[in-house]
């Protein structure tokens, strides 16, 4: 299962990628994997505020529904167009194309306190 | 995961290797998906795909009395069957609901019935009770591994492997012979809407059977196929799931089953209720639904109209061959016509729905 080093990790298996005070969101490939074919993914508009530990968006895929919980708080600068015709990205590409959504965060730091790559291996071994 | 009581299949082993996703349906661990269900879901609207269905339950009912506990425990007519024939069917409590639906196969001296793997025990015990002299009743299910094989190139895949003359067994009938060396049941039938068989052996066979119908099927680009893509192609059929679209609860009438239900057969468990159903109309209905966003309407969800709760889901899913979300729920008899517009309350929102003709899917074959 693909972990990519460099990334910070939730518990709820969505990861997060920190330049500057922009945290770019998405979901790790251990859960696109457990979700299988996604089909739909209904994400915040820009300008939206998201909360730490809150819901913004879902994801339905063929099996079941699941909600997607932010890692920080902030206000959704950019959101990823590509996966309303295309929601198979999040399957295909978890750390790239399938991206989510992009958050100015205020706090930079509350990044540092998530999981690390080796602390998510942990999680999902 | 897979806890301790799970059982398994005789094709067990090849699911893992094969990269299976293994997940506990029925008390069985069983494949939901291999590469993606989408993807296998395609495979076999296009060519061919092999599904291991051995959870499934199989008895046999033999004896000088068969055909009559047959005729008064299920609700099609088992008199018009001829051997090597099957027949889609049900059984009904007394009230009208329904105990299990199954297919009841004709041999030249006993009957089989392949019922549904959540239902076994429950069948058995049910059945028992109302054998009589001259019935014998057995559970064979773990004496059978059961292979289906579906898709267009079915056929010639299949018959490279067995002397049977695949073209002579006609849709719901079967043949015993060979197939890859093995004793086997191969009947024309399945749960995908295409073109297929279903074959049952042994279960020290399955694995060797499992392996040449992969082999011989490796030009047309065979793929084994989970429960994920079974129920999907199901679904775009209108075929009815036990536990889903149809339980104790619902009737066949109102599940759109009137054509299993022989209401002129002669008495059968059920029938007075059925009639009786029948004379009065049913008051809802399990219609198709297809939905205008993307959101898929899951089992259990309110299907509205007018602001007012009128319906229920029973399944749901995208459509792979459609590429939208498709649906089944009951819904008060006099909005089941197509074009009726619905809404279902998927969680916080209204999803616009509306009443379509099924099966949603038919194969331009």
């Amino acid at each position: 299962m693909n972990v990519p080093a460099e990334l910070k990790f939730t518990q709820e298996h969505e990861w997060v990628k920190l330049e500057g005070n922009v945290a770019t969101v998405g979901i790790t490939d251990y859960a696109q994997a457990e979700l299988s074919d996604v089909v739909f993914v209904e994400l915040p508009e820009v300008g939206d505020s998201v909360e730490n530990g809150e819901t913004f968006g879902t994801i339905e895929a063929v099996k079941a529904l699941s909600e997607l919980f932010s890692p920080i708080s902030g206000k959704v600068v950019a959101v990823n167009d590509q996966l309303a015709d295309s929601p198979e990205l999040v399957n295909s590409d978890p750390y790239g194309d399938g991206w989510m959504i992009k958050v100015e965060v205020g706090n930079p730091a509350s990044v540092d306190s998530l999981l690390s790559a080796d602390d998510y291996k942990n999680l999902i071994s | 995961m897979v806890d301790m009581d799970t059982k398994k299949t005789p094709l067990y082993e090849s699911h893992v290797a094969a990269g299976g996703k293994l997940v506990e349906f029925a008390g069985y661990s069983m494949p939901v998906q291999y590469r993606g269900i989408i993807d296998e879901h395609k495979k076999v609207r296009e060519a061919v795909g092999l599904f291991d269905v051995s959870h499934m339950g199989e008895f046999f009912v033999r004896g000088p009395k068969a055909l009559d506990f047959l005729q008064k425990v299920t609700i099609n007519d088992v008199s018009k069957l001829e051997a090597g024939q099957a027949q889609y069917s049900a059984m009904c409590y007394q009230n009208g609901g329904i105990i299990d639906d199954l297919i009841v196969y004709r041999f030249a001296d006993a009957y089989m019935l392949i019922v549904n793997a959540g239902n076994i025990a429950k069948n058995f015990d049910w059945l028992l009770q109302h054998v009589e002299d001259g019935v014998a009743l057995t559970d064979d299910s773990d004496d059978y591994a059961l292979m289906a094989l579906q898709g267009r190139h079915a056929e010639a895949v299949l018959q490279d492997l067995t002397k049977i003359q695949l073209s002579e067994v006609k849709f719901y009938r079967f043949a015993e012979g060979d197939v890859a060396g093995r004793k086997a049941i191969v009947s024309r039938t399945g749960y995908t809407g295409e073109d297929g068989f279903e074959i049952a052996v042994g279960p020290n066979d399955a694995e060797p059977v499992w392996q040449s119908l992969m082999a011989a099927g490796s030009s047309y680009g065979i793929e084994p196929i989970g429960l994920g893509a079974r129920d999907t192609l199901r679904l775009e059929m209108k075929y009815c799931l036990y536990g889903n679209d149809i339980d104790e609860t619902t009737n066949p009438l109102e599940a759109g089953l009137g054509w299993i239900t022989k209401l002129d057969k002669g008495d059968f468990i059920g029938a007075s209720v059925l009639r009786k159903v029948k004379e009065d109309k049913p008051k809802r209905k399990l219609v198709g639904l297809q939905l205008t966003d993307r959101n898929i309407a899951r089992h259990g969800y309110d299907i509205l109209h007018d602001g007012v709760r009128v319906g229920v889901i029973t399944s749901g899913s995208l459509s792979p061959s459609l590429g939208y979300p498709i649906a089944l729920g009951y819904v008060e008899a006099e909005l089941a016509v197509p074009d009726t517009e619905l809404i279902v309350q998927i969680r916080n929102r209204e999803a616009s729905a509306k009443v379509v003709k099924t099966p949603f899917y038919k194969k331009p074959y």
